[in-house]
């Protein structure tokens, strides 16, 4: 590897892949990483979150966006922000939360880049009510192929708006984003337990709750079979007000002070999440987790994962791919069913599974979700039974008119993403007209055949 | 494990200082900058770029209701170092508390000798700026009873070595500038701080083998020893810490040994 070169990889650690990377550190320097003159092709890069090879780009240019990071304004009337893409969403929470603000919808890690929440256009547990991320971004900065730079929103060139959220970077590098905060009355949520006995009746429990609650979320116990299949511990939150906290905060609901996180120190040589580990750690936490509710305060409601660094070096060397499925709502029960008994047979222990609601889309061309539910399971990397494996769940997605999330996806096919994305050939004349010689492109996208 | 003076004594400082950060667009600046904001210090921005500046003014007024002020110091301008002390006394209402010196120059010498005007530049921009700034800002903190001096230095200041002594030799001399403003400001109460990092992730080192070295530390880390220095009112900082034992065994070999060695 030459100066600049380095081996990349997404958050699975899988496949690896070695690109010449430029970290620019203001929007000047990175709009001049785009000129024709450094050749080849490139693709936009933020914290690394994405778990396959979407911010990978094999042999070719990365420009790694983390050291654009600063806001620009803020409208403390209408919670208008406007910041750079490399700002993190946990450098705008550390901010905004304390004065009352929050993200309006949050995915699972505070580790995420702006640029990369309107890239992969990122949903959280309130996607059943308020839909994903791009729902709430006003404008994008843009810097195209020919290093013009434009803004887009739903009145200006809303083509390159709704092909670039979800776009997975691939219209352009994404310079600067403009999206609305929300007021919250506390940093804590009112979370409702209800354990569940198995798939159907945690399908019952979201329908009859989540209308009531601003968020719905299951774990679900991938190790049970049978007549427990599906069994979990469903979720449900609502932001708590100030009188609902514990005593000593209510005087001041918003003062959350980040606990220091724990940082998994080394790579194992070998996954520490075998089935066996995975077994008796589910069987506690699902008869751990009693009915009934608690007052929980964000960071561990929403990103219980943030607490331990590289917690994806449990997985060992060789990592591991999540899988995230969509089933509309219609065929969503007999899709899961078969998608986790699939799971169960093939002896992959997953050690999360997370199962959400979902609502409207927000007409994304690449939109991932609609109304239905959406799976994420961590299945680790097995070489040679992996392809197999999620093959078979392919075909599971295929016949239940189900969807693969672009921004986790490490292994699908072409043919398969073209019958899970119908708007792609909208997406792709967009493309074209914006980035006519395909300067924009990662590992995943010519995996995919986005070109 | 940062090491910690025996006598340090924090600097006097109002409840709200104005603290003057000269090379304010450099990545160490930026996060220093932030940290100082974080407790509601006012910051006045010295630089050459003032788009960037701006830039970095409004991400401060954004995250804390600080006050801010930006100062451009045209590169064209010899005399512009000479004056950047008095404009910031001018910009902001009760003058400057504090001064943070974070601009430097970095020419690798590797594999070349450089041209007398790239060795001019190195020394001016490294030494003769830093300490015209140092020296006008040490004179009216002396005046006014209070407040703090602190430059970043650099490890390299330590034992000139082939790949960048015409670097090393200006901040040896800032170092030992530094060191002299320490020796005279004592006993007033001024803390004088000066920074010696060792490979920082910035530009300043983009495409130089130093990039993926293991020692190399965040800009993150490098502020955060910085600010905690500035607080406690610290002499010398090796930043991160471990450049402190690795540079006593560099400047302990005899200079027949070290002149053989790469470095």
């Amino acid at each position: 590897m030459s100066a600049g070169e380095r081996s990349l990889a997404g958050w699975g650690r899988q496949p690896r892949t070695v690109g010449s990377v430029s970290e620019p550190t203001t929007l000047a320097v990175a709009r001049e990483s785009i000129a024709p003159a450094h050749g080849g092709s490139l693709i936009p890069r933020g914290l690394g979150r994405a778990y396959g090879d979407s911010a990978c780009n094999d042999h070719g240019r990365v420009v790694v966006c983390e050291r654009l990071d600063r806001f620009r304004s803020f409208d403390p009337r209408t919670g208008l922000l406007e910041a750079e893409a490399g700002t993190s969403l946990d450098a705008i929470i550390r901010t905004f939360l304390p004065r009352g603000w929050f993200l309006p919808t949050t995915p699972g890690t505070r580790q995420v880049t702006l640029g990369g929440a309107v890239a992969a256009d990122v949903h959280g547990k309130n996607h059943h009510h308020r839909g994903s991320f791009g729902g709430f971004v006003d404008v994008i900065e843009l810097c195209l192929a020919d290093g013009s730079v434009v803004r887009c929103s739903r009145d200006q060139h809303p083509d390159l708006f709704f092909a670039t959220l979800g776009g997975m970077g691939l219209t352009g590098l994404i310079l600067a984003v403009t999206f609305r905060l929300v007021p919250v009355p506390s940093a804590w949520v009112n979370v409702d337990y209800r354990r569940t006995r198995d798939l159907e009746h945690t399908l019952a429990t979201f329908a009859e709750h989540d209308a009531r609650y601003e968020h719905s979320v299951a774990w679900i116990d991938c190790m049970a079979r049978g007549r427990r299949l599906g069994r979990s511990i469903a979720m449900h939150g609502s932001e708590a007000a100030a009188s609902d906290l514990p005593v000593p905060w209510r005087g001041r609901p918003w003062d959350l002070s980040v606990r220091r996180a724990h940082t998994f120190p080394f790579t194992p040589p070998c996954s520490l999440l075998s089935p066996t580990t995975v077994r008796i750690f589910n069987e506690l936490f699902y008869h751990s987790h009693g009915s009934g509710r608690r007052v929980v305060d964000i960071h561990s409601y929403f990103y219980p994962l943030d607490g331990i660094h590289h917690w994806n070096r449990m997985y060992g060397p060789s990592g591991f791919i999540q899988y995230q499925a969509f089933f509309p709502r219609e065929s969503s029960h007999a899709g899961l069913r078969r998608l986790l008994g699939e799971i169960v047979r093939s002896g992959a222990a997953s050690f999360l599974a997370v199962l959400k609601s979902c609502g409207p889309a927000d007409g994304a061309l690449l939109s991932y979700l609609e109304p239905g539910h959406t799976l994420a399971l961590d299945i680790p990397y097995a070489r040679g039974t992996i392809d197999d494996l999620c093959h078979r769940l392919d075909r599971i997605l295929l016949d239940h008119g189900g969807r693969l999330y672009l921004a986790k996806d490490a292994m699908m096919g072409p043919t398969t993403f073209r019958a899970m994305y119908p708007r792609l050939p909208e997406f792709l004349t967009v493309k074209r007209r914006y980035d006519p010689n395909h300067l924009f492109s990662s590992s995943q996208s010519r995996r995919l055949g986005i070109e | 494990m940062p090491f910690r003076p025996l006598f340090s004594h924090p600097p006097k400082l109002p409840s709200h200082p104005v603290i003057l950060v000269v090379g304010a667009t450099s990545l160490i600046a930026r996060e220093l900058c932030r940290r100082f904001a974080a407790r509601g210090w006012r910051i006045v921005l010295a630089g050459r770029r003032g788009d960037a500046l701006e830039e970095i003014a409004a991400d401060l007024r954004v995250r804390w209701p600080i006050e801010v002020t930006t100062l451009v110091l045209s590169p064209q301008d010899p005399g512009a170092a000479d004056e950047c002390v008095a404009r910031a006394n001018a910009a902001v209402a009760g003058g400057i508390d504090g001064v943070v010196v974070c601009h430097g120059k970095l020419i690798q010498e590797e594999d070349r000798f450089l041209s007398p005007r790239e060795i001019r530049d190195l020394i001016d921009v490294n030494f003769t700026t830093a300490a015209v700034i140092l020296g006008t800002a040490a004179a009216h903190l002396e005046q006014r009873g209070g407040g703090f001096l602190a430059a970043i230095s650099s490890v390299a200041g330590d034992r000139g070595r082939q790949s960048n002594y015409n670097y090393g030799a200006a901040k040896a001399g800032l170092t030992a500038y530094l060191s002299g403003l320490r020796n005279r400001l004592a006993v007033k109460g001024i803390p004088v701080l000066t920074i010696k990092p060792g490979f920082v992730a910035t530009p300043m080192i983009a495409g130089t083998p130093a990039e993926d070295s293991v020692l190399t530390a965040t800009p993150r880390r490098v502020a955060d020893d910085i600010d905690r220095a500035i607080l406690r009112g610290a002499d010398i900082l090796y930043t991160p810490w471990y450049w402190r034992p690795i540079l006593l065994i560099i400047r302990a070999l005899p200079e027949a040994v070290f002149k053989r060695l790469r470095m």
